[in-house]
């Protein structure tokens, strides 16, 4: 995924409520609550100027979660989507600690109105799917799908590993960065304008 | 001398304290019961301080299992034959710790049902599928010790087992430490160092427990205790909290050198509040330098108060010191985006706040009141501590030991 920080508006969250409807999250933003996507403002200190965009899992190459993960619950597909099995997961949270995004929530409370294609639980982890149901389908991620209708077009999803695709055009031709590039963790999500 | 190992008598206090242990146990398992039900909502836990109280005891007492062995060690692998009498107590005590750690690690996960999968399913990347190695291998290893000194005619593996027990808890210790170690994520951990400082720290805090529960078991079954025996162990424990307190030092001159670490070493030195006041007061003082004063002047006091009381803050610093480390590594937040101030509806930037719940208290207490329980039930069951332990039978060095005098 490539997100552009330069059209990401400050203030607006429909990728957040688009995550939240698609995958039967509740909204609520207390210190319990799931959050699996989240904006985030930025301010250089220096200089004053602030910067908004969106947090997730960022899908890495190199997954600290799935190292840590002592059942093997948190996984990597074939395709680089980073994921958890919730019929492995003990609810250790080590995962939790070892992820550099902050990107893992665990689950605090029984659950319910659960979404059919999205397997939630509570005591056990979870985080970003890229909407893996949807992009099995053949379709984007709710996130980019809704930040495409406000207009901003600031997310763009696709094989990266594809050189023809749109998505490695772009981060070929741009200063495409990633969140915590000292950690050289290679991650799926990339930024521009960070 | 020779001395023989007996079970303790019955006794109206150890009734008492099997009961309030039992009662201990029971509101453990109260809250046990409240968290799996109602989920970890009901602790003070949330996404950001994933690991709480429960930890911080549980951690305490698998680190304080592996230093509880010291005793045993010294006698099988180090030669000092005078603590033989005493090493069915060291392994009793490393086995107690352990179980009492472990049962408050399983019980604090969010699925404790599916423990079976934790058996069945390993992830040998993970430093916690290599623990639950460790763990099981320790306790095997120690029972085989145990066996090796309670058997008639088993005597000549002693030695071995001891040396294979003592080599197993230095990589006990280690794997528990790189649990920490290994998170290249958060500020306060990401570090090879603190695999040694929790070896380092399992080395005071196992035996201020092994003292402790020498001194009580000995006064409650009426048990003669030496006070060169005594006095030999404070010398050892002095060791054992100055190599703790260095490597305490070592850690956080390493990340005051690091310019990228100066922001958590301001928060957990000078602005981290609770963290702070638990790490200096708490860790330091109460823990290391007045248990280091108290053991080295003969001056403040009677010797057994002395030690007693060094004992007893060696723990309370241990445990002040996982809570900073577990607690305050989470409580510091993630640096995502260095030099520039970041915020977001799920706490970015900011200072984590903590209050631990009564389930989680209750449920940390129940880890050391299983421990307690173990050891009290071994010790009344089986023959494990010997009938004297006065000077004329653990046959005292010639030379006077550093504070030995009452």
């Amino acid at each position: 995924m490539l997100i552009d920080s330069t059209t990401c508006a400050s203030g607006c969250t429909d990728c957040v409520s688009a995550c939240n409807t698609e995958n039967g999250l509740s909204s609520a933003t207390g210190p319990t609550d799931a959050q699996w996507i989240r904006k985030i403002e930025i301010k250089e200190v220096r200089t004053g100027k602030t910067q908004s965009l969106p947090m997730m899992c960022q899908h890495c190459a190199e997954p600290p979660c799935v190292d840590v993960c002592p059942t093997g619950a948190s996984f990597k597909r074939a395709d680089g989507i980073v994921l958890v099995d919730k019929h492995s997961c003990i609810g250790c949270r080590y995962c939790v600690m070892a992820c550099p995004y902050k990107a893992r929530s665990f689950v605090h409370e029984p659950l319910d109105q659960q979404k059919p294609d999205v397997p939630r639980g509570k005591g056990t982890v979870e985080g970003c799917t890229l909407c893996v149901h949807k992009v099995d389908r053949g379709e984007s991620p709710a996130c980019v799908s809704a930040c495409a209708s406000a207009g901003h077009n600031a997310m763009l999803f696709g094989n990266l590993n594809d050189l023809d695709s749109e998505i490695a055009r772009r981060v070929a031709s741009l200063t495409a960065r990633q969140v915590r590039e000292d950690l050289n963790l290679d991650t799926g999500v990339r930024y521009v304008g960070i | 001398m020779k001395t023989r190992l007996q079970a303790l008598p019955a006794s109206r206090s150890a009734s008492a304290l099997l009961a309030a242990l039992l009662l201990v146990l029971a509101a453990a398992a109260g809250a046990f019961w409240t968290m799996e039900h109602y989920g970890h909502v009901v602790t003070g836990m949330d996404n950001q301080i994933v690991w709480g109280l429960p930890h911080v005891f549980a951690v305490f007492l698998v680190v304080a299992a592996s230093g509880a062995l010291n005793v045993a060690s010294m006698a099988s692998v180090f030669g000092k034959t005078e603590f033989k009498p005493l090493a069915p107590l060291s392994g009793l005590l490393a086995i107690a710790l352990l179980v009492g750690g472990l049962a408050v690690l399983l019980l604090d996960l969010g699925r404790p049902d599916r423990l079976i999968v934790a058996m069945t399913h390993f992830n040998f990347k993970s430093i916690f599928a290599w623990n639950i190695f460790l763990y099981t291998g320790f306790m095997a290893i120690v029972a085989t010790y145990l066996w090796t000194m309670m058997e008639h005619g088993m005597g000549r593996y002693t030695a071995a087992v001891g040396l294979g027990a003592f080599i197993w808890r230095v990589l006990l210790t280690t794997g528990t430490g790189s649990i920490f170690g290994f998170l290249v994520a958060r500020q306060a951990y990401d570090s090879a160092l603190l695999a040694p400082l929790f070896i380092a720290l399992s080395l005071s805090y196992g035996l201020a427990v092994f003292m402790l529960v020498l001194m009580l078991a000995c006064h409650g079954g009426a048990r003669s205790l030496g006070d060169a025996l005594m006095a030999r162990l404070a010398r050892l424990q002095i060791v054992f909290i100055a190599a703790g307190l260095y490597f305490v030092l070592v850690y956080h001159l390493t990340n005051l050198y690091f310019t990228k670490h100066h922001g958590f070493e301001r928060f957990l030195l000078l602005e981290g509040g609770i963290h702070t006041a638990l790490f200096w007061i708490g860790q330091v003082v109460l823990g290391g330098l007045l248990p280091l004063a108290l053991l080295r002047h003969p001056a403040i006091g009677q010797l057994r108060r002395r030690i007693a009381t060094s004992a007893a803050l060696v723990i309370g610093g241990g445990l002040a010191q996982m809570y900073v480390t577990i607690v305050g590594g989470q409580a510091f937040p993630l640096v995502l985006f260095p030099g520039r101030q970041i915020s977001s509806s799920f706490r970015d930037g900011i200072v984590n706040p903590y209050q631990p719940s009564l389930p989680e208290w209750l449920l940390g207490l129940g880890g050391l009141a299983l421990a307690a329980l173990i050891v009290l039930l071994a010790l009344r069951l089986l023959p494990l501590l010997p009938q004297r332990l006065d000077d004329a039978v653990m046959q005292p060095e010639p030379s006077e030991p550093i504070g030995a005098k009452a």
